[in-house]
């Protein structure tokens, strides 16, 4: 079976204008010849509201099963619903299996029409003004990666709708048996990655540091390692406070001295396995445990400092933020994370939310996670020392700050000074990162404007620049 | 003796439909599927186009081995149930061999009812339940000048066709009053059977055959108003029956197996589905039900879960009629029930037609609403999605806003309704 892309749709963004299906139209038709849209987007009578008929790609098809003459089947590569000009009968038996009007009669050209995503490349898409219309290709992620084993026992005992569990079972199935795992205390091993009774909860050999000393032992364990002959991954699955406060010292020297290691900081914004209390990640303005509501207080009264930035400025050999809402992002820096830690010090921010710290319902996690970078409350970006920092989607058109804010409990007292105080570090952030991007774009002018100076020089430049 | 955890007797849509299920929750049980004939599974459904010969009589196969294969299924060709034994949880087959069942799904589909028309069993006569029979019809359509089809319906109506655009002289006769009874209404029947007429088919409904008798390579048909028609081809298409008669009263048959709504029979651990089982209806009433694929797939999704234990599984709803038919480049397509003969003020129609012109077609569209949920949509050159209105029904959706605009569009008017719905 294989995972399918799938071409989404929000229909709050939609104005109807219909460039979608004048790109349909006109990539489908052959000849000159009038095709019929394979989108058709259309206006509710009674509400007013514009919405879509288009095939889904069923994983479970009901048009297949229907199909008498054997004309449309499931690709085993790619999940598409194929359609076979020869077999088919024009029967629109089809038809009957869907609920979507994906595949529907077309009376211009005499037989049954149906989306097939461009081959990839979707027309429709790219017509879309309004960005309603989105290609959502994470489905690939599944088809690479589906068959690895999942590393962690089933039944951990994280909290429902936990985003935690989410990256430490999609990392360390990506990073593989051959490692040894690093979990000091919070809710990684909390919810039972260290295991109970005498048995691990992880299908790797795992350990449970201090909360001080995590990359210090993984120091020792890789070079120990090495010696050995030995080319093992010294992976830490660390939460922020275990990563940015209490460990802050070790973690800083191992990266400035370059040790070889993967060091992923799973962030939720403070020390939620032991009951909400604050942390250097949490935000200004938030309730905590030890942040807490009052005729005086008014939740932290400090900014959060940038951990991911500090941990830059060591110049380690990979450096990236990544959230579960934009998983192929996710991916593709934690392969590049896993390949630094082999000849340097990688390190790997990612955002997760807390359904029961930060109090919002459990089915919400992905949801606020992704309103957080598109709001640059969490800005995705990734540096290497040899191209500097790079911004891994635009943020000069970010969503209103409060779009986020008013999703979690933890925010729901602000008043509006306070709320302004929250907009203006978002926008300071903004405009840093911005400027830190430019640097690195600058490299590449530079690069691309002295096309005869390649090679070294090239690379010396930049390193000048981005050191 | 062999034995699987789940043995699928029958080898179409709803037997397919149910290996898909099992696996899908089970992922190690062992599975057979039976097949008595020596092919891979096809549909009775596209016979009508292998005798048109717009397909291919080798390009048919619903599934390949290679599909059994991925799912772990054991597809046994020539195997010809003769018996099930469901006390010692065996079926027997016709070569004597027993084969074991934890659960047993029984899918052997329907066999064409032959009509008890005297001296029928005296003369060589069609029928399109398989595909021998449909390369025979195909074989014996090159050469007939004149034909005789007995029925209706779909089968009937495809082949006479067919025959008709063969330049052969074609005669149907169907008993009831309509073309395609239970199928449409009597507007849409109407209209299919004028265009039947208009290409020089004679329709004889309302009319009966007595007799039919040899005579030389033909035969003569003779009806019960006293006139004759010479044949030499004769097809018999009045309708399927269920293929029960291996099981021999060992389960509970009325106008097919009994099964409840998970598709159970009343013999543990032996379910059936598709054509072979007496399908009730949707609408709880005397609306007709049964022999509609997409149902077949339904039933066969529903038992094969339930077979599994997947906890997924939810009640068959119920058969819906539906059917989508092309004819002469016209096509009809019909979801639900008609209007009954009692209905109370609680039932509402809205119709449109118009006449055929120089460049359009004739068109028809009727709805049929009960406390404004629809119960009944008949078309003929009008488009709408019948998988919509379908799920329309079942849902009982509330229309009594859009009656005018489903009336006047019904394919945008359902869609922006199905579409609101499902977000």
């Amino acid at each position: 079976m294989s995972a399918i892309n799938t071409i989404a749709f929000k229909p709050a963004l939609c104005d109807g204008c219909g460039e979608c299906m004048t790109a349909c139209s006109t990539v489908k038709s052959v000849n000159g010849s009038a095709a019929q849209s394979r989108i058709q987007i259309i206006a509710d009578p009674l509400k007013g509201s514009w919405e879509l008929a288009l095939c889904r790609q069923c994983g479970d098809p009901r048009c297949v099963a229907d199909c008498p003459a054997a004309a449309l089947s499931k690709e085993a590569n790619g999940g598409l619903i194929s359609w076979d000009a020869e077999k088919c009968v024009n029967c629109l038996l089809c038809t009957a299996g869907c609920v979507y009007a994906g595949i529907a009669f077309s009376a211009d050209e005499g037989r049954v029409v149906k989306c097939d995503q461009c081959g990839g490349d979707p027309q429709c898409v790219k017509a879309c003004p309004t960005q309603a219309l989105t290609y959502l290709t994470s489905a690939s992620i599944y088809n690479r990666w589906g068959d690895l084993e999942d590393l962690f026992v089933p039944g951990l005992g994280g909290c429902q709708g936990c985003n935690t569990e989410i990256v430490m079972r999609h990392t360390l199935r990506r990073v593989g048996s051959n490692t040894v795992l690093a979990t000091p205390p919070g809710c990684i091993p909390g919810m039972g990655s260290v295991g109970y009774n005498g048995m691990a909860g992880t299908k790797v050999p795992v350990f449970h540091p201090l909360l001080t000393n995590t990359a210090s032992m993984l120091t020792g364990i890789r070079r120990q390692f090495k010696r050995k002959g030995r080319n093992v991954t010294a992976m830490a699955l660390a939460g922020d406070g275990g990563a940015g406060d209490v460990g802050f010292q070790s973690l800083s020297g191992a990266a400035e001295r370059g040790e070889e290691i993967l060091f992923v900081c799973v962030d939720n914004e403070g020390y939620m396995n032991t009951g909400a209390q604050r942390s250097g990640s949490t935000p200004y303005g938030a309730w905590t445990a030890t942040t807490p509501l009052g005729t005086e207080a008014h939740g932290k009264v400090q900014d959060s400092k940038n951990m991911p930035l500090l941990m830059m400025w060591h110049r380690c050999a990979y450096v990236a933020t990544a959230s579960t809402a934009f998983m192929e992002d996710l991916y593709e820096k934690l392969e590049k994370a896993l390949a630094a830690s082999d000849h340097g010090f990688a390190y790997l921010h990612i955002y997760s939310p807390c359904t029961s710290g930060w109090r919002f319902p459990s089915g919400n996690n992905i949801e606020v996670a992704r309103k957080a970078v598109e709001t640059n409350f969490a800005i995705l970006w990734e540096y290497q020392p040899d191209q500097g920092l790079r911004l891994s989607r635009p943020i000069d058109k970010p969503l209103p700050v409060v779009e986020y804010l008013k999703l979690l409990g933890k925010f729901k007292h602000l008043d509006a000074a306070q709320i302004q105080h929250i907009e203006n570090h978002v926008a300071e952030q903004t405009k840093l990162f911005s400027e830190l991007a430019g640097i690195g774009k600058g490299v590449e002018r530079l690069a691309a404007a002295a096309p005869l100076s390649a090679g070294h020089e090239r690379s010396s430049v930049s390193e000048r620049l981005t050191r | 003796m062999e034995r699987y955890d789940y043995l699928v007797v029958g080898a179409s849509h709803a037997g397919l439909e149910a290996v898909r299920a099992i696996r899908a929750h089970d992922a190690t049980g062992s599975i057979a599927m039976l097949n008595r004939d020596p092919v891979l599974p096809y549909s009775p459904t596209v016979l009508p186009y292998v005798v048109s010969g717009r397909s291919k009589e080798d390009r048919v196969a619903l599934r390949d081995h290679p599909w059994f294969e991925s799912l772990q299924t054991a597809y046994l060709e020539r195997t010809q149930v003769s018996a099930v034994d469901a006390a010692k949880a065996v079926v027997r087959c016709a070569d004597g061999k027993e084969i074991g069942y934890g659960k047993l799904l029984l899918a052997t589909g329907a066999k064409p009812i032959i009509p008890p028309v005297s001296g029928l069993d005296g003369v060589p006569y069609h029928v399109l339940r398989t595909l021998d029979d449909a390369l025979a019809l195909r074989n014996a359509m090159g050469t007939a000048k004149h034909a005789v089809v007995l029925g209706a319906g779909l089968v009937g109506m495809h082949a006479a066709e067919n025959l008709a655009k063969g330049k052969c002289q074609v005669t149907v006769v169907e008993m009831r009053d309509q073309v395609l009874p239970g199928y449409f209404d009597a507007e849409a029947a109407a209209m299919i059977s004028a265009a039947f007429t208009g290409n020089g088919v004679e329709m004889l409904t309302k009319h009966r055959v007595t007799s039919v008798a040899k005579q030389g390579q033909q035969c003569v048909v003779k009806l019960e108003n006293g006139e004759q028609r010479i044949a030499d081809l004769l097809l018999v298409a009045t309708g399927v029956t269920p293929e029960v008669d291996f099981l021999k009263g060992a389960l509970d048959i009325e106008r097919g197996i009994i099964v409840d709504e998970f598709m159970r029979t009343r013999v543990a651990n032996v379910w059936a589905a598709g054509d072979v089982v007496q399908t009730r209806s949707f609408f709880g009433d005397g609306t007709p039900a049964g022999g509609i694929l997409p149902d077949a797939v339904e039933q066969g999704r529903t038992a094969g879960m339930d077979m599994a234990g997947d906890p997924g599984v939810t009640p068959y709803p119920g058969g819906i009629p539906l059917n989508t038919y092309n004819f002469f480049g016209n096509r009809a397509l019909s979801v639900g029930r008609d209007l009954p003969a009692n209905a109370g003020t609680e039932w509402e129609v809205l119709r449109r037609n118009s006449a055929a012109s120089a460049s359009e077609p004739a068109r028809y569209l009727k709805i049929v609403l009960r406390d404004n949920c629809l119960q009944g949509i008949f078309g003929v050159n009008v488009l709408f999605d019948p998988g919509i209105m379908w799920e329309l029904i079942l849902r009982r959706t509330n229309l009594s806003e859009l009656r005018q605009q489903l009336l006047d569009h019904p394919q945008d008017t359902a869609r922006a309704v199905m579409s609101g719905i499902w977000r």
